[in-house]
């Protein structure tokens, strides 16, 4: 029997992944997958990401999320991939619960930025074009802004559990980490 | 005033983003402003992300900050902790470090070097540079260099793993290890370990050197083309040790204006203060920095790659040395600043860095197990500086008696890229843009000239410095606006 009766290529799983309020450490991760990269080129195909140039997210099957909320613009791009992924992933601390950032939840945004805009005479200057996004007052897990499907912890998850949980995903099994692989750190 | 950087009247202008700027680390968007017959009149670098990591780093105890700070990057998150373990070194009281624990942390940066530069050039960039600047969108990436180019996006990879593995043996992760604490470091490198890297060592070397070899080829076939794009005359900055010679992990600051001129030289980097100073611009929230005694116009500078290797008077090691006396030669002999020579310098540096590793795996002392150094009084106050992937990075501390952080300064290297990428990027729409129908293609020719610098934008949102200010508000019709307070 011919598995592949047209001669059409296999489907390959569309994935997306995008970095909110995060270090791009968790992006790292993935790539820390090394050579299997050109497996997961077999299995998958990129749509919107970093390391692409595709900038505006279209239907997929899955989505990385790296990073917490932190402005208007994050919740725009969080807000996309929802819409259009029909999995999604919460990749690494920054995501689940805010990570290092959300460490400014104890003071005001508009503290920090009177701190950190201020000029040699005192005077405050904080940027503010309409090119910019607003902050939020807060970082927000992103599980406060959509329904998450998965939970990928870590600070980052290692390149190993992300092929794990990634490859599960793909081929419809269910996400499981063995006791090595789930790490908090 | 810069060229391009505000348009007359902006409001009958028609606007283009590129948002968001792709295969860059973190967050960056691009607007470009034009008229009817595609006459660009402005163009800028927005850095549209704020988390300012040193006002919620203040009141936590130093010893934790090494490793917190690492999160502003998972790219470089090596360059955070040691810059700011070089201070909390300071601060903690202790002395010079043992032979063993300064040996590791260079090799633990020369790792970083190494995983950085092959991520930037393999995985960002060479698509630009091996598909086309306006190659079809949907293959210019690392995939699609793997099925053109499968060798080399093989040897990519491996040697980005190579450093990810120097960095996962001596700080036990790959990213946000720890390892380095103040005073020293907590582990010893292992046979086993040492012995592992050791076997990968001289193909690594060998890729560098064919990375090299590659670039410059590049560059021989349209000199004109590749040695002018996003071409921007600079300052330059970086760090060189007594000698002279490029030292990533400690020196004294040097500057060297376009044409190689000396600025400074041998400055203590304690005093970066009094050699540079921030600017702010409403539409971005990273800060401009400039050499002070030359003000915001003249003072705006270069870090990184393309400026290191042309202001230091050696590379230490001998095949790095020998590409990069080829790439002044190749320049005419004079300081040279066009972008995309940003990545033979890269290439070059990944493979100093490749041979500098080699070095110290082949040294004995990198076997020991005497870490920890000293320890005398302890200091209120401290600056860590080394150089990063991308340039200068800079970290000032203030600790109280009791161990709190009540000061936190951060200058990250792509920070003091700020006002070169926009003019690179100026350019660019000068030499490419202006009056043709705009294209996705022409629009990446934009990213091209922004990844050249491989800025880690990611930092750049994270870090926003505290440093003494100048405000340059202007408005749309290029006035000075009155120095009122801006609320939010
Ligand atoms: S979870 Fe950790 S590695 Fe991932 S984005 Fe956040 S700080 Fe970076």
């Amino acid at each position: 029997m011919n598995a592949n009766p047209n001669g059409k290529p296999p489907l390959k799983v569309r994935l997306a992944t995008t970095s909110l309020a995060g270090c791009f450490g968790c992006h790292m991760s993935l790539l820390d997958i090394d050579e299997r990269l050109f497996e997961l080129a077999g299995l998958a195909e990129f749509d919107r990401s970093p390391f692409t140039d595709i900038k505006q997210c279209g239907p997929c099957d899955i989505a990385l999320i790296e990073g917490g909320v932190c402005n208007s613009e994050n919740v725009h791009v969080l807000r996309e991939l929802r819409a259009n992924a029909k999995i999604l992933v919460a990749v690494g601390a920054c995501a689940i619960n805010g990570g290092v950032p959300a460490l400014r939840n104890r003071l005001k945004i508009g503290d920090i930025l009177d701190k950190v805009y201020r000029d040699d005479s005192g005077e405050v200057h904080i940027p503010d074009d309409p090119e910019l996004p607003a902050s939020l007052d807060k970082i927000y897990p992103i599980n406060e802004i959509v329904r998450i499907d998965y939970f990928l912890p870590g600070c980052p998850p290692s390149g190993d559990a992300i092929w794990k949980y990634l490859t599960d995903l793909i081929l419809g099994r269910v996400p499981r980490l063995d006791h090595q692989l789930l790490h908090y750190d | 005033m810069f060229a391009l950087e505000q348009a007359e009247s902006p409001e009958k202008l028609r606007r283009i983003a590129i948002e968001p700027v792709t295969r860059v680390e973190g967050h960056g968007k691009v607007t470009i402003l034009l008229d009817e017959d595609n006459k660009i009149h402005q163009v800028r670098l927005h850095i549209v992300e704020f988390r300012g990591f040193e006002a919620f780093i203040e009141g936590r105890p130093y010893w934790e900050v090494p490793v917190t700070v690492q999160r502003l990057c998972g790219i470089c998150p090596v360059s955070h902790l040691l810059a700011a373990t070089k201070a909390m070194d300071l601060i903690a009281g202790y002395g010079a470090l043992t032979p063993t624990a300064e040996k590791l942390r260079r090799l633990l940066h020369y790792g970083q070097i190494v995983q950085s530069h092959a991520l930037h050039f393999f995985y960002l960039s060479a698509p630009d540079l091996l598909l086309g600047f306006d190659s079809e969108a949907g293959k210019r990436n690392i995939v699609g260099i793997a099925s053109a180019f499968p060798d080399l996006a093989r040897q990519g990879v491996l040697t980005r793993k190579f450093g990810q593995e120097i960095i996962r043996h001596i700080s036990g992760k790959r990213i946000h290890g720890t390892g380095v604490i103040p005073g020293g470091m907590n582990k010893a490198l292992v046979l086993g370990e040492r012995d592992a890297l050791r076997g990968d060592i001289d193909a690594v070397i060998e890729w560098s050197l064919e990375a090299v070899g590659m670039i410059g080829r590049l560059h021989e076939t349209e000199p004109e083309f590749y040695g002018r794009f996003g071409e921007s005359r600079a300052n330059m900055m970086g760090l060189v040790n007594e000698d002279g010679d490029l030292d990533f992990y400690h020196g004294g600051l040097r500057a060297r204006d376009a044409d190689g001129a000396g600025i400074f030289d041998h400055a203590d980097y304690a005093a970066y203060g009094s050699l540079l100073q921030e600017d702010i611009k409403p539409w971005s929230y990273m800060k401009f920095p400039h050499i002070r005694t030359l003000g915001a116009e003249l003072g705006w500078y270069r870090v990184g790659p393309l400026a290191r290797i042309q202001i230091c008077d050696r590379l230490t090691t001998p095949l790095a040395e020998a590409e990069r006396q080829k790439f002044i030669a190749f320049n005419g002999g004079a300081p040279a600043h066009g972008a995309l020579l940003f990545h033979w310098a890269r290439m070059i540096e990944m493979l100093h860095a490749a041979e500098l590793a080699r070095a110290l795996l082949e040294d004995p002392d990198i076997l020991g197990t005497d870490l920890m150094a000293d320890k005398g009084p302890r200091r209120e106050e401290a600056v860590g500086v080394i150089e990063a992937p991308r340039g200068t990075l800079f970290h000032h501390y203030r600790v109280g008696a009791d161990d709190l952080v009540s000061y936190c300064n951060l200058i990250v290297s792509t920070t003091n890229n700020n006002q070169a990428m926009n003019e690179s990027i100026r350019k660019v729409a000068t030499q490419f843009l202006t009056g043709h129908e705009i294209t996705e293609g022409l629009l990446n020719h934009i990213e091209v000239a922004i990844r050249a610098y491989d800025p880690c934008l990611s930092c750049a949102t994270h870090a926003i410095g505290q440093m003494p200010l100048q405000v340059e508000l202007i408005d749309a019709g290029g006035a000075l606006v009155s120095r009122g307070r801006k609320g939010f």
